[in-house]
């Protein structure tokens, strides 16, 4: 007879105006198992957890736990129940401090006792913390350990953990697991929410799969491959990309030397003296974890925080650090930033409007200051059907779009531009599988063509596919470009956790 | 259970109900208001909001009264939708007069007919030079453009009643503050006999013409609406900060100068201490209401300026305080504002368990 | 030395005001709502507790009236921003329109009425010591009272859970409310403390200060308080100081006018909005500086969805 379930779901529906994110879903977990929800992008897994969480309320369906039925009205009744959570887009305050932060979590209590009951578990489980210090001082893997700590210090029956690892390193990666090992062996449950196939199959005893917001099986990951989960998740079967049949000229579209940038945002990361260059017919990978300058560099390349502390920026052969963006755009740089509501696009501007965003200059959109909108619109027809972009047509707003058809009018929008350079950031970050693909392709085809592209992403596996050279950035540095076939993830991994102030990241989890 | 649900694109239905629908709230509120004042509402309302549309003389004066409004609200609502929030127009209109107003002061017996297009050129430059102060501090120093543009208003009136009660005082006028009248060639040609809607009713009225081509059709008027609704994007596109901040700053603060010598040299004919009824204040009001759409604030102060010639109607008939109109605007303001939610969500009744579309 | 004693005194009732109305935004914004109406709320609690001391007789229930007042207009206000999510900015300005309005029409039957006044609290010995007795224990009751007011609040926001989850709330919304506390009831109760405190504010005008009502006769505190949240760099204690320097210019401003230097007294009346400007430049030059102290969530709406 199997155990008891902590916890069960039945019939958990869900609908949001116009999408339906949950729909009669089962979900069981047992005490002491380390359990997947596996699922794309979309395929209703945050919504679920935010259910169970009590943080949304589920339009019909029961929950159970052990086995009572439960009604789970709000975050505090979850933890009375003994759920913890921990977060992907981290519920932490950033002018605030770790203790604080802890602090705001639990039932109201001395903060010299809780200071000491913090320091404890933190010791126990491997997680070091530092109490006094500020959330925005620290990185996304301390900020992931306070989240952990936060949850733990209520003692909890089951933790809830979303895409824990899209923000460490694969060193911070293994000590993660070793501590949801030590948890585990207490008896204690894991929902543990990834997209990512090897690691559930590292990891899990068992594995809910997710899709378009339907359970559509419950396996063993361990007897499954990573090819055979790819298929359930994704419900075809899914190639890889075939790459691209540029090779690296000699021809330098993009020259970077001893740049230093100073970050304009309030608990920003500084640039310092990072140098590299992109070829025609390549493309370079920057990898890194979130926070450590990737949006400064960008910035800096596209010109939008204007002129750098030091060194120099060379487009297509000209110096090009104290021009304006339109102007790099006009030299044939094109540009797609890691924001896409609001940076990309204009969230209540309809397509039409934002394609004349960037390309109003290189496409000829403007004489005499006035614009020529039918043209304008012929081209959001052109980037909507070869890019293959779903749309209410071309007066549809940017917000009604998925984000993964966002993402690609934007990658679309910049590519019929034809540029012989292209500097995308964080290129598939949230968008579903067949969207990435289709980037990806556009990406490659590009590159085949003869421009250079330059890729910052801190999804390791992205990188790995799309790239021929490979560079780190941490704390604002880079570490020298190597080609990929000459560097394991091991040492990217390394490269990434680099020069970053790790008080005794050696855990003694599971010892 | 009913919920908002953010719609798909903006209702553009919603949006000309919103202000029509604010209004007939607000003469309802007005009238509660009034029967708490022991007047009957029904007169007190046709007062207010009907009478001043009932004679030639009455659309005059609404016409009068509705060109500062327009002028000085269709700036507004062009900083508005660049998200610079100039709220100091007060002050532009008073620096506007004052400045514009310097040769008619000064050649106060000329003749020669060129004074009077010097003095326009010189209030808009009076008013873009007091809207240039908060344009530079906040482009060079990040210094809050609502605050700086404010305290201005409180420094240009101090400075109004300086001027009139010291060195511009005219020498024959009693010791009553207040310059000399103005030659008659500084004075703005009045359009028909009898009436005083003058040239200045008729450039209000084709500012919000000109104002919309600019909006619609030309590139500026997209980045004004880029750089108000997403500031990372307009940085991404390239469009320059501190020129997006300076060319709004100048651009309402100009139309405010305008009004202002306007007001001056046409109903007015002197400079007093007090020369605006509030016009800079008021115009936030029409610039919202309009939905910072140049139709819609030519509507919009329309509509305003019958309620203030409505407002001196119920003064002398109806023994109504002026400060009631005070009272509407900011009423009116609230209701708009309320009723703005319905432009950007609508509301949906959703049954436990219903399967969404 | 009696003139100097007398200006200090004098210095304190102008900076009263602005401490209670500041103290109130301070902590509104401390909760991430921004709320421009402070003149306009400043002058419905100038009116109302002026009418409530003329019919009652009392001057404790115009303070109650004022306080109260105010805090039913930042209602208003908190009702469209925070339930109807609106910008805070356009109805912060309406509702400076409106309280300008609503106090100019209510006020109508009080111009140039006079009424029972607050006098200082006469302490035995204390208030009678040569030169500090005055300066420290001469004053009306309510300098204090804001003093006390500035320093609970200080206190709370710091020492407090709930002022801890106040902070939090202005940090970021979006965690407070995955963690489970009631964002919006929280700034609710900011903005209705601000109100209260922007109410009792102009009440000390029409009460103490001058003591009488005149339309629209906060000429811009509200403004100034708002400028000197800025100031005070969302600091409590540094409020206190803004205030005092405000006050300090205000009554510098009026003796250098009634001593007729040769300056014209317009000029001289507006030196305090000057000043605002001045220091609003001095405190702004470091955009992040001013990002690092303000509010993280300063402004912006919120919406959870359920």
């Amino acid at each position: 007879m199997t155990p008891q379930p902590l916890l069960q779901l039945q019939n958990i529906r869900k609908a949001f105006p116009g999408c339906l994110a949950n729909d009669d879903i089962d979900l069981e977990v047992t005490p002491g198992e380390i359990h997947a929800l596996l699922g794309e992008n979309g395929a209703g897994k945050s919504t679920l957890v935010k259910i169970i969480y009590g943080a949304l309320r589920p339009d019909q369906g029961q929950i159970r736990w052990r086995g009572d039925a439960v009604e789970i009205p709000n975050p505090a009744a979850a933890r009375t129940l003994g759920i913890g959570m921990v977060f992907q887009h981290f519920s932490l305050f950033e002018s605030m401090t770790t203790l604080e932060n802890v602090a705001l979590a639990l039932p109201p209590q001395n903060l010299g006792e809780l200071r000491v009951h913090l320091e404890q578990t933190a010791r126990d489980y491997g997680l070091a913390l530092q109490p006094d210090r500020h959330v925005y001082d620290l990185s996304m893997g301390e900020r992931q350990r306070i989240e952990i700590v936060r949850c733990l210090l209520q003692n909890p029956s089951l933790l809830i953990l979303d895409e824990p690892t899209s923000v460490l390193t694969p060193q911070e990666t293994e000590t993660l697991f070793a501590t949801l090992g030590t948890l585990a062996r207490e008896g204690r449950s894991i929902l543990y929410i990834s997209h990512k196939l090897e690691e559930v199959r590292m990891l899990c005893d068992r594995a809910t799969i997710l899709r378009g917001g339907r359970r559509v099986d419950d396996c063993i990951p361990a007897k499954e491959t990573a090819h055979s989960l790819a298929e359930k998740m994704i419900g075809r079967r899914v190639e890889s990309p075939p790459g691209h049949s540029a090779s690296a000229s000699s021809e330098i579209r993009l020259q970077v030397s001893d740049l230093s940038v100073q970050s304009d945002q309030p608990h920003g990361t500084d640039i310092a003296g990072v140098s590299f260059s992109v070829h025609a017919g390549e493309i370079l990978g920057i990898a890194g974890i979130a926070g450590n300058g990737q949006i400064e560099l960008m910035s800096a390349l596209s010109g939008e925080t204007g002129s750098p502390r030091a060194g120099s920026i060379q487009m297509l052969a000209t110096e090009v650090s104290t021009l304006a963006p339109m102007a790099r755009r006009r030299l044939g740089a094109v540009f797609v930033p890691e924001e896409r509501i609001g940076q990309a696009a204009v969230s209540d501007l309809n397509l039409v409007q934002n394609s004349f965003l960037t390309s109003a200059d290189r496409m000829g959109f403007v004489s005499h200051g006035l614009v020529d909108w039918a043209g304008v619109e012929r081209y959001a027809g052109e980037i909507l059907t070869r890019f293959d972009v779903k749309a209410a047509g071309t007066a549809a707003l940017a917000n009604s779009l998925s984000g993964g058809n966002l993402q690609k009018f934007i990658v679309g929008r910049e590519i019929l531009q034809q540029p012989q350079l292209l500097v995308v950031s964080q290129p598939t970050w949230g968008v579903d599988a067949g969207a990435a693909a289709a980037i990806h392709e556009q990406i490659q085809q590009l590159v085949s063509a003869g421009a250079g592209a330059l890729v910052i992403s801190q999804d390791l596996d992205e990188i790995f596919a799309l790239c021929d050279r490979i560079a780190v950035i941490s704390q604002g540095s880079l570490s020298p470009p190597r080609p990929t076939a000459k560097i394991t993830t091991q040492e990217v991994g390394l490269l990434m956790g680099a020069s970053r102030e790790q008080p005794q990241e050696i855990s003694h989890a599971g010892a | 259970m009913l919920v908002l649900e953010a719609r798909a694109t903006q209702s553009a239905t919603a949006a000309w109900l919103s202000p029509l629908l604010a209004m007939v709230l607000t003469a309802l509120t007005g009238a509660v208001i009034f029967l708490a004042m022991g007047k009957t509402p029904g007169i007190a309302l046709y007062i207010y909001f009907v009478e001043p549309l009932t004679s030639w003389s009455g659309l005059s004066e609404v016409a009068v009264k509705a060109g500062p409004l327009i002028l000085i609200g269709i700036g507004l609502s062009l900083g508005f939708r660049a998200g610079v929030w100039n709220i100091g127009a007060e002050g532009q209109f008073i620096a506007g007069a004052l400045l514009g107003s310097a040769p008619a002061v000064y050649f106060y017996d000329s003749v020669n007919p060129l004074i009077l297009p010097a003095m326009l050129a010189m209030g808009v430059l009076g008013g873009m030079g007091w809207a240039a102060i908060p344009a530079f501090l906040k482009t060079r120093f990040n210094a809050n453009e609502i605050l700086v543009s404010l305290m201005l208003v409180y420094v240009a009136e101090l400075l109004l009643v300086h001027l009139v009660q010291g060195p511009w005082r005219n020498p024959q006028g009693w010791g009553f503050p207040g310059t000399r009248m103005f030659p008659d060639v500084a004075l703005l040609p009045m359009l028909f006999p009898g009436y005083r809607v003058h040239l200045g009713t008729l450039i209000a009225m084709a500012v919000p013409l000109l104002a919309w081509f600019v909006l619609t059709k030309s590139r500026f008027g997209f980045q004004v609406q880029v750089f108000g609704s997403a500031p990372l994007a307009a940085r991404h596109a390239g469009i320059n900060n501190h020129r997006m901040v300076w060319t709004t700053l100048l651009i309402s603060g100009g139309l405010a100068g305008l009004a202002g010598v306007m007001e001056a040299a046409s109903t007015i004919g002197q400079l007093m201490p007090k020369i605006s009824p509030g016009y800079g204040f008021t115009a936030i009001i029409v610039a919202f209401l309009g939905r910072l759409h140049p139709v819609g604030v030519a509507l919009a102060g329309t509509a305003i300026a019958v309620t203030y010639i409505g407002g001196e109607g119920a003064q002398i008939s109806a023994g109504l305080p002026k400060a009631v109109t005070g009272l509407f605007q900011g009423i009116i303001l609230f209701y708009l504002l309320a009723f703005d939610l319905l432009t950007r969500y609508r509301l949906v009744r959703i049954r436990r368990g219903e399967r969404a579309a | 030395m009696e003139l100097l004693i007398a200006s200090i005194m004098t210095m304190m009732t102008a900076a009263t005001p602005l401490v209670f109305a500041a103290t109130g935004e301070l902590v509104s914004e401390k909760s991430g709502v921004l709320n421009l109406g402070v003149e306009g709320m400043m002058l419905i609690g100038a009116v109302f507790g002026f009418a409530a001391v003329t019919l009652t007789g009392t001057p404790l229930a115009g303070l109650l009236v004022g306080s109260l007042s105010g805090l039913l207009a930042a209602l208003i206000f908190a009702v469209l921003t925070l339930t109807l999510l609106s910008n805070q900015v356009a109805t912060g300005l309406a509702l400076t329109i409106f309280g300008t309005g609503l106090s100019a029409l209510v006020g109508l039957d009080y111009v140039g009425e006079t009424i029972v006044q607050i006098r200082a609290v006469h302490l035995p010995v204390l208030s009678d010591l040569p030169i500090v007795g005055r300066l420290l224990f001469g004053h009306d009751p309510l300098v204090y009272l804001a003093i006390v007011i500035l320093g609970l609040s200080g206190w709370f926001l710091k020492h407090t859970r709930w002022g801890m989850i106040l902070r939090a709330v202005g940090d970021s919304d979006g965690s407070a409310h995955a963690i489970g506390y009631p964002v919006i009831a929280i700034r609710y109760a900011a903005v209705a403390f601000g109100g209260a405190m922007a109410g009792l504010g102009g009440a000390y005008l029409s009460l103490v200060y001058t003591p009488l009502w005149a339309e629209n006769m906060t000429a811009g505190r509200g403004w100034i308080a708002l400028a000197l949240v800025v100031f005070a760099s969302w600091r409590p204690s540094r409020v206190l100081l803004g205030a005092i320097l405000f006050g300090g210019i205000t009554i510098l401003q009026l003796n250098a006018q009634a001593a007729g230097f040769g300056i014209p007294g317009a000029f001289m009346s507006m030196l305090p909005y000057i000043a605002t400007i001045v220091v609003l430049v001095l405190i702004s030059r470091d955009p992040i500086r001013i990002r690092l102290n303000a509010p993280a969530c300063l402004g912006r709406p919120f919406r959870a969805e359920r």
